[in-house]
């Protein structure tokens, strides 16, 4: 435990600005007041269920929906016929691809959905959904993701005129010619292929909406869970062909998010299409189910990698091609111009001689989707790939991995450093943070107790990931969402009595920005954090932004946040120059007061200066009043924030169960706003990785079910899965971002399943295993002790 | 069919259909929502209630099994305007992030302080392992509910002590 777990005594001082605070929304939420979606009761409000598909790949014979309408409770029911008839049985993905709102030709996933009810009640729309009558006629799926683009395999998208195979896209970077070359020239090749297995978001609370269409004023309000409201607002507003500013996208209380509430699902659509045909509000909340085979999946990558080396342990090259399993609609959430997310820095911490991807995605009839689970944008691939091959490398080389990881690291002295792949890291201390984890953890006394088990015949491993991640999309000149520059607008208005209100672009799924945005307006006003609200996830009521994923909130909205509070303050200058009769050169700034220089005792604080800037009087010539101000965010670069993870493991011989003793995580996110919100970001990220490494994983059988439909099928760690987490931190502001801040919100999940996997591969040494994929089940991790290792798909 | 249930306290009685679940009572019928639904398969616990102070999943209770029974939901846990001590923990310990689970966790908490004033971690662990968070990887929990029993402590010494403590 560092200093900053240890919660504050109650005499504590509660800092104005950055500092160990506790959350402004906790006193809600342990009073059970929270608002999620599913909270919001409206007069007259009907329900409605969604229809799915039993089949992976089918084509729709015919839909039979009398007797569904017949039943007395039902107000409507929906087919894709009737959406065609609107224009609407489609809609764009996030990828400029299409996805069927509700089925019309054919389904092409198992949970695709083919039909909607609105009812009375939710037991009634469930009822009625299992009196519609469709017709199918099986098709052959594509489940294997290595068969998608053999001769002969059926054709997915036949709805895309010209179509006829299953691929998605190529993508490539670096330089492949350089990067041969050093291959031809290495001492040490090592070659793996790593899999990282398709894995669900699965927040505590499903995906849902409130759709309330007013019929006289024709605005629409949708009450939904979104990461992003005012992306959906617009994409709603060109779906659907409704004026911008008649539509109202509430994100209230979000129940976790983890990317999976970053995409428009057919449901949202379908709540919005419930509520004009019959003219009420249309609840929608799907089940678990649900959940997990329809919405957004991620990774699903196999990755062969090579890294060529020196005999001396010096990495000098990586390369790596990607089979990359995209569903049956290309509905990842990136970058229009990074079709495989950031998964360009996959060259990861080490500086090296040369680097090369290639990637290859492939439809298959699976549930679409790709970029979620906190994987900022795809880093969770690269920096698995990485780590897992240079732990390999190590094992080829017999050389300790720290050893080996402190050998290539990037120098503090290279930053800004340009990776092989053209990726400009902003700063950082590799060094630093990987031996204060060392330091931690106890390194050298672990490999020591190893030793010793190994002698009799015990299976501890020690794993070790260090991460490099790329968050806070993004510059506008390289960064867009369907057209929509990755820019963040802040508003700010101090009211007269110095108190304030601060309105944000993006929104939280639990990450506590009420608390930490106040904190970065205090930190810059003085004003304190109790007395700032924070307003977000209302399109009303917030101006223009892209939203919370990708770890983007501090790195982008929280520079926002900075910079509209030294808006305030140059204006504030300016008014108390007037009120102490000196000029704005003559005064000093401490927090939250100016003073004249030389004359503390002739000061005014920033609270005297609200009450000025809208009070009467004369206010310094050419000055407005008021102390109001926005701006819009558009960031320079990316941050870059890192960590150094070691992971303790023992592996029971008799049974192959894994038991994860210790995880020591020291993260470098630049400037700490809240400590306590950011270890709670990592400790939660560590679960995940826990998770992922040992148990999560969505499997389909050779007809295309989905074997992972519940959370009895789909295993989450629960508190006896996991240690106590032991953190640290080191501090390497980013130069760019107004307040030094990178963000954190996704570092540990990034991070995190190497060093799980490197622990447990490293416990098997003995049996001579060099890699095993995820999930490390027991009967998987059995597999490899007994030279049976495969791989999960 | 017809159930007289106690909820809080106050005896409710209301027309509901046979397979109606105990949460979408709580829920829909009485507007108790911050009992929630998560799973359908009685794995998540964010459905945590207690029905005669024993805590159970109220997603796979019917309604009608708790027609002359008593429910205890998290908006009962403040009582005259103070905060039950483990609602003050996981405030104090930074026990939740999106507080969807916590609810059901809070109830959890409770009931197990009821029994155990002074749990270790492991049984803290076990308590609370039909639960899942996905934000806090629990070790703030862990420590909320350790917080909420230190609290306990200190209180049942005011008692004793007359309040001198």
């Amino acid at each position: 435990m560092t200093a900053t777990d240890v919660p504050p005594t109650e005499t504590e001082e509660r800092p104005i600005g950055f500092g160990r605070l506790l959350r402004k929304e906790d006193p809600r939420f342990v009073r059970g007041m929270g608002l999620y979606v599913d909270d919001v009761q409206l007069p007259g409000m009907l329900h409605m269920a969604i229809l799915r598909s039993p089949m992976a790949h089918a084509r729709i014979v015919s839909i039979d929906t009398s007797a569904a309408e017949a039943h007395p409770k039902v107000l409507a029911v929906v087919t894709g016929e009737t959406l065609e008839g609107l224009g609407l049985a489609w809609m764009p993905t996030l990828s400029n691809d299409v996805q069927a709102v509700l089925a019309t030709d054919k389904v092409r996933f198992q949970g695709q959905e083919v039909a909607f009810v609105v009812a009375e009640d939710r037991y009634s729309a469930r009822d009625a959904i299992e009196l519609i009558d469709v017709e199918y006629e099986w098709l052959t799926p594509v489940v294997d993701v290595r068969t998608a683009l053999a001769e002969g395999a059926p054709v997915i998208r036949t709805d895309l005129e010209g179509k006829t195979d299953n691929h998605v896209f190529d993508w490539e970077t670096g330089d492949a010619d350089a990067t041969d070359a050093v291959f031809a020239d290495a001492d040490v090749v090592v070659s793996e292929e790593i899999v990282y297995p398709r894995v669900h978001p699965a927040p505590m609370e499903t995906c849902g909406a409130v759709a309330d269409m007013e019929r006289v004023s024709g605005k629409l309000t949708l009450w939904t869970t979104s990461q992003a409201p005012h992306a959906h607002r617009t994409l709603y507003a060109l779906v659907a062909g409704l004026p911008e500013h008649k539509i109202r996208v509430i994100s209230p209380d979000i129940g976790g998010g983890f990317g999976g509430k970053v995409p428009i699902y057919p449901g949202y659509v379908c709540a919005i299409v419930g509520s004009i045909v019959t003219g009420k509000p249309v609840k929608w909340m799907e089940d678990r189910s649900e959940n997990l085979i329809s919405t957004g999946f991620a990774r699903d990558y196999i990755m062969k990698t090579d890294i060529a080396a020196s005999s001396d342990g010096t990495i000098r090259a990586v390369r790596v091609n990607v089979l990359a399993d995209h569903g049956a609609f290309n509905g990842v959430a990136s970058p229009t111009k990074y079709p495989a997310g950031f998964f360009g820095v996959f060259t990861g911490s080490y500086d090296i001689e040369a680097a090369h991807c290639s990637m290859t995605a492939v439809h298959t009839n699976k549930a679409p989707g790709g970029v979620a689970y906190a994987c900022s944008f795809r880093i969770t691939e690269a920096v698995y790939c990485i780590e897992r091959i240079v732990d390999a490398l190590s094992y080829e080389l017999e050389m300790d991995p720290a050893e080996l990881r402190l050998k290539n690291f990037i120098k503090p002295e290279q930053f800004p450093y340009t990776s092989k792949t053209g990726w400009v890291y902003d700063s950082g201390e590799y060094e630093r943070a990987m031996r204060h984890a060392m330091e931690l953890a106890g390194y050298d006394e672990l490999r020591a107790e190893q030793a010793e088990k190994r002698e009799r015949g015990e299976l501890m491993g020690i794993g070790i990931s260090f991460f490099t991640e790329a968050v806070g999309a993004g510059p506008r000149k390289d960064m867009d969402i369907l057209g929509l520059g990755m820019a963040d607008g802040c508003e700010l208005r101090v009211h007269p009595t110095g108190k304030a209100v601060v309105r944000i672009s993006v929104q939280s799924q639990g990450q506590g920005h009420e608390t930490t945005f106040a904190q970065i307006v205090a930190e810059e006003l003085g004003i304190p954090p109790e007395d700032i609200d924070v307003v977000h996830g209302d399109t009303d009521n917030t101006p223009f932004g892209l939203g919370t994923y990708g770890s983007r909130s501090t790195p982008v909205s929280g520079a926002a946040a900075a910079l509209v509070s030294r808006k305030i303050r140059d204006k504030a200058r300016i008014i108390a120059s007037g009120m102490l009769e000196v000029s704005v050169a003559d005064l000093e700034w401490t927090k939250g007061s100016f003073a004249v220089k030389g004359d503390p005792s002739q000061s005014v604080t920033i609270q005297d200066v609200a009450m000025r800037a809208h009070g009467a009087g004369d206010l310094p010539e050419g000055l407005e009043g008021g102390l109001d101000a926005s701006v819009c965010y558009n960031p320079e670069n990316l941050t870059y924030p890192f960590g150094a993870y070691i992971c303790v493991v023992d592996v029971d011989p008799r049974t192959a169960e894994v038991k994860v003793r210790r995880f020591v995580a020291v993260d470098d996110c630049g400037t700490r706003i809240n400590p306590m919100i950011i270890e709670g970001q990592v400790h939660g990220g560590l679960t995940d990785g826990v998770g992922m490494a040992l148990m999560e994983m969505i499997s389909f059988d050779e007809d295309g079910n989905c074997l992972s439909s519940s959370l009895m099928d789909y295993l989450i760690p629960t508190a006896m899965e996991v240690p106590d987490w032991e953190t640290g931190h080191t501090v390497t502001p980013s130069p760019h971002h107004p307040i030094g801040a990178k963000g954190v919100g996704e570092s540990a999940t990034v991070g995190s399943p190497p060093a799980v996997v490197n622990a447990v591969v490293d416990a098997l040494k003995p049996f001579g295993v060099r890699h095993a994929d995820m999930p490390l089940t027991p009967s998987r991790v059995w597999d490899a002790m007994n030279g049976n290792a495969k791989p999960p798909i | 069919m017809q159930v007289t249930v106690t909820v809080n306290g106050t005896e409710q009685v209301r027309d509901v259909e046979p397979r109606m679940l105990l949460v979408h009572f709580l829920r829909d019928e009485l507007g108790l929502t911050g009992t929630h639904w998560g799973c359908d398969t009685t794995n998540c616990g964010t459905c945590v209630v207690w029905v005669d102070d024993e805590p159970v999943k109220s997603c796979t209770t019917l309604a009608a099994m708790c027609s002359g029974h008593t429910v205890r939901t998290v908006e009962d846990l403040e009582q005259d305007g103070e905060l039950d001590p483990v609602q003050q923990g996981f405030i104090e310990c930074h026990g939740l992030q999106c507080g969807f689970c916590t609810p059901g966790m809070l109830m959890t908490a409770r009931a197990l302080l009821d029994r155990n004033t002074d749990p270790t971690e492991a049984e803290i662990r076990e308590a609370i392992s039909g639960q899942i968070c996905r934000c806090t990887g629990y070790a703030t929990i862990v420590r909320s509910i350790q917080w909420a029993a230190g609290q306990s402590a200190v209180s049942a010494m005011a008692t004793t002590n007359g309040g001198q403590a």
